[in-house]
């Protein structure tokens, strides 16, 4: 398990378990179950790659994969933690409406300045969350009807605070937060047969591979101080080098278009801070401890409720910055929005790796999950598939990677 | 060879858990129209018999043959042997509490015609049979507002619609007030007279004594004999030495205490039980613990002392919880498992899969699973502390594991435990109950948790290990509590302790007791 926040540049790496030379005789079950997703999702991109001539990778295309995503991805890092503890939010799309009406009456209407409608939105959304986990935590209805109900009463809110019509436009910030680049602050640079690209995406590009070079350096002599087992030195050598050529090809391709996307900067920031919260600290194990065994945790003396109420919290803060994209995004917030993002969030996370017992599951498994339904919509629309075949693919996607799941599980499980 | 009147035999069964022989060529021979009594403590293999007759352990799955009714029978489940008329009344009663009492009689059963079910017909057939077990309900009240007397009559009932010819009772009046056994033991005496043959579990003696033809004694999963009550002039203490008769063949760890302050003690603790209501689980209990001292409680199943430890340890079991707790001699309140293990109390629980361990995590992630905060600075977890505390762990308690990254869930029990024994030892307590720590574990690992369990003691720490089995008890402590029917019943040094004392007064009544 890396102990430093996974980028989306380790998305194609799996998990070291070179570390763990306890599991070598079934090593190969063991990796397969961990990193399939990701090899998974390198094939899809491949086989996209291929269908579309090479257009999935054009620079304008991964672009939009990215912006046209983000709001699920940022949904699926807060459902992922929820389904590890072994609950689930099916609220998530109308609260996204919800929060984004909110904050479109706040902004557009009452004239709020856009950072302090910004703020008071994600508190709303917090609320909402609130008020579900305590219905489910302390009150001790199970999160599917809670939700499910949820569902139902913020959508009611929405039309409420609307009344049935869309209410736009947002001030140029938010709309630069939700579709907009980073600008060219140090100019473009020749790439040669690539022509230009801007100089300031790929400094952060080049910045961000050190960070990992570095931070992977640290904790692997932190583990060899410790006197853990490590990976042999080329293979780690190997896996960081394949991470820094896949990031640096999408920062090129982006800087090629147009820079850095906003949301990509935030997705990153979310999915590193969430990455590193689920891994070490005290709040993210105890998820994975309430979801792994509820009674053995609360005899460990884990305050199970509070760790329930405080993940709905925080699906509802996410949410809220979810609405706010997504309604920055179409420049409006609007009654229908949001509509079936539950399922995608959830669908992500299952994909991902999560299991539906509860107790596993990891955040850039969900983006990867989030990622894996992107491509495909996207790569089937540029072959001009119709949109029924879209959802039969995405439907026998989910389907194969939970029954993949069982399967190993199973597998092992036999072999115990 | 079996005689004319002999309705079961069961010849030479063994049956083996993974590590464990559960039995171990028994042999029990039921006579028909008898009420046959099977004495044993925990773990002697009473219930493991009684589910490979009933089918719940398939033909193959043991070693052995069963003949009933003349004929070998190799069942493959529980509807195979119910066809046959042979069924079990489990302890833990197996009612749809939503259902009517006559739905759930005829479940599984039902009384239909094309495909419908006939419901005049229902009722009326539940009518009868309740009348038979002498039960006054409506066949329409629902089982849940019925109390639990009440229902081990429809579960009765149940049975009797089956046209059962072997009915087996697993400790029947364990949760029933003495009225409601009363009721059921003059139930069995009828059916009895009406022909019908009767196998009953129990661990309360004067009941095996007031209605019991014939009794047979298991111990250690072994058959020790059969006796007549009549003819072999059984006494409750002769069932107590057959029971108990175990030698102690088990090596223990030389030990020498040496006993210190007194470092926990209970007064007057009593509890009720969460689901029955007005049902005292353990009533007005006194016990303390000193540094450096090994104290044991006994008890047979349902006596309370998984309900005592639990209650004590941040209230994880029970409602109307009163009595007071010190410790170090202050009054403390544990209101929470938190408050518990701030107070230096930690509690390793009989079910280590259920209650325990995160079993689809590893070995790190569960020995720091209590005591996070030590290797945390400001909320973050030092994942190379805790890979290192993990690991002193793994080589001081010699858990045979590759290395702390094993999932706990494919390590074997003796491992889990010590991975357990691990968790409660890294948070620094002052007192360790521990329930039943070496169940379902083989010898060899027996014998590593008991030098665990000296080393602790010998670092001042109070330790109370429950558990049911009395040599361990006797070879390990140094001083023990019997607890019966959640009473203290006695207090022993290990001096004047023996096999027979403590079985007696773990099996004395609510009568005598009070």
């Amino acid at each position: 398990m890396t102990s430093v926040a996974p980028t989306n540049a380790d998305l194609a790496l799996g998990t070291p378990s070179a570390s763990e030379p306890g599991d070598s005789p079934r090593r190969f079950n063991f990796n397969l179950r961990q990193s399939g997703i990701y090899i998974a999702f390198a094939l899809i991109v491949l086989l996209f790659t291929v269908l579309t001539g090479g257009d999935m990778l054009a620079p304008q295309n991964i672009s939009n994969i990215v912006v046209q995503n983000s709001y699920i991805l940022i949904l699926a890092i807060g459902m992922i933690m929820v389904i590890i503890a072994g609950h689930i939010d099916l609220s998530v799309g109308s609260v996204v409406a919800a929060t984004g009406a909110f904050a479109a009456v706040m902004m557009v209407n009452w004239d709020v300045p856009w950072p302090i409608a910004l703020i008071v939105t994600l508190i709303f959304g917090g609320v909402i969350g609130a008020w579900q986990g305590y219905w489910i935590a302390y009150f001790g209805i199970p999160a599917f009807i809670v939700t499910l109900a949820g569902m139902l009463l913020f959508r009611a809110v929405t039309l409420m605070i609307l009344g049935n019509r869309g209410i736009g436009p947002f001030p140029d910030e938010v709309r630069t937060l939700a579709n907009g680049f980073t600008d060219g602050y140090l100019g473009n640079i020749g790439l040669g047969a690539l022509g230009g690209a801007d100089f300031f995406s790929i400094l952060v590009g080049l910045l961000a591979v050190a960070a990992i070079v570095y931070t992977q350096w640290r904790t692997r002599a932190a583990r060899q101080h410790y006197l853990q087992a490590v990976e042999p030195l080329p293979l780690f050598i190997a896996k960081i080098a394949i991470a820094a050529v896949i990031l640096m090809f999408v920062i090129i391709q982006l800087a090629r278009f147009r820079n850095l996307p906003w949301v990509l900067v935030l997705l990153a920031a979310l999915v590193i801070g969430y990455s590193v919260m689920t891994n070490k600290a005290v709040f993210g194990r105890q998820i994975y401890a309430v979801g792994g065994n509820l009674q053995a945790a609360t005899l460990s003396g884990v305050k199970v409720k509070s760790v329930v109420f405080w993940l709905f919290v925080n699906m509802g803060v996410l949410s809220a910055l979810a609405g706010i994209i997504f309604a920055g995004r179409l420049n409006q917030a609007n009654p229908t929005a949001g509509n079936a993002f539950e399922l995608d969030a959830i669908a992500a996370a299952f994909i991902g790796g999560a299991a539906v017992q509860g107790g596993v599951g990891k955040v850039v498994g969900a983006i990867t999950g989030g990622l894996i339904m992107g491509v495909i919509n996207n790569g089937m629309s540029l072959i001009g598939a119709p949109s029924e075949q879209v959802m039969l693919v995405k439907g026998a996607v989910l389907l194969a990677a939970v029954a993949f799941d069982v399967w190993t599980k199973r597998r092992s499980g036999a072999s115990r | 060879m079996t005689g004319a009147d002999t309705i079961l035999h069961m010849q030479g069964i063994t049956k083996t858990f993974p590590g464990v022989k559960a039995l171990q060529d028994v042999t029990l021979d039921v006579r028909q129209g008898e009420i046959h009594a099977i004495c044993g403590e925990n773990g002697a293999g009473k219930s493991t018999l009684m589910k490979v007759l009933s089918g719940v352990y398939p033909h193959g799955s043991y070693d052995g043959e069963i003949i009933f009714a003349g004929e070998p029978c190799r069942f493959s489940g529980i509807r195979d042997s119910e066809s046959r008329g042979i069924v079990i009344i489990h302890q833990e009663l197996a009612l749809a509490s939503n259902l009517s009492i006559a739905e759930n009689i005829f479940l599984g059963n039902e009384r239909a015609s094309r495909g419908f079910i006939d419901w005049n017909k229902t009722n009326a057939a539940a009518a009868d049979l309740l009348r038979r077990v002498g039960l006054r309900e409506n066949p329409t009240t629902q089982v849940i507002d019925l109390g639990v007397g009440k229902q081990q009559l429809v579960e009765i009932a149940k049975a009797l619609s089956k046209e059962v010819r072997l009915l087996i009772l697993d400790e029947p009046t364990a949760a029933l007030n003495d009225e409601d056994s009363e009721h059921l033991l003059d139930l069995l005496r009828g059916l009895r007279d009406e022909g019908i043959t009767c196998v009953i579990i129990s661990h309360k003696l004067n009941e095996v004594m007031a209605i019991a033809d014939r009794v047979t004694i298991l111990r250690d999963g072994r058959t020790i004999k059969t006796m007549s009550i009549v003819d072999d002039e059984v006494t409750e203490d002769k069932i107590i030495s057959g029971m108990v008769g175990r030698d102690l063949d088990h090596r223990f760890p030389p030990h020498e205490s040496h006993v210190g302050e007194e470092v926990l003690r209970i007064e007057d603790w009593t509890v009720h039980s969460p689901t029955q209501h007005g049902r005292v689980v353990v009533r007005e209990a006194n016990l303390n613990v000193r540094r450096g001292e090994i104290v044991g409680l006994a008890g047979l199943m349902g006596a309370g002392r998984t309900e005592l430890a639990m209650s004590v340890f941040g209230r994880s079991y029970g409602v109307n919880i009163s009595g007071r707790v010190f410790k170090d001699g202050k009054e403390v309140h544990l209101r929470s498992v938190r408050e518990a293990i701030d107070h230096g109390i930690a509690y390793a629980t009989e079910d280590r899969k259920r209650y325990g361990l995160n079993l689809i995590e590893d070995i790190k992630r569960n020995v720091s699973a209590a005591g996070l905060r030590k290797i945390a600075k400001s909320g973050w977890v030092d994942d190379n502390e805790e890979f290192k505390v993990a690991d002193e762990y793994r080589q001081s308690m010699n858990i045979k594991a590759p290395s702390v990254a094993s999932v706990t869930g494919k390590l074997s029990g003796g491992n889990q435990q010590k991975v357990v024994l691990s968790k409660w030892i890294f948070t620094d307590p002052d007192v360790l109950i521990l329930d039943e720590p070496t169940r379902g574990i083989d010898v060899g690992a027996k014998y590593e948790i008991y030098t665990i369990i000296n080393r602790l003691a010998d670092e001042g720490k109070g330790v109370l290990v429950i558990s049911s089995e009395l040599p361990e008890l006797l070879g390990l402590c140094d001083r023990i509590y019997t607890l019966s029917e959640g009473r203290i019943t006695g207090e022993v040094s290990r001096a004047d302790a023996t096999q027979e004392g403590l079985m007696t007064l773990m099996t004395i009544g609510q009568e005598v007791a009070r």
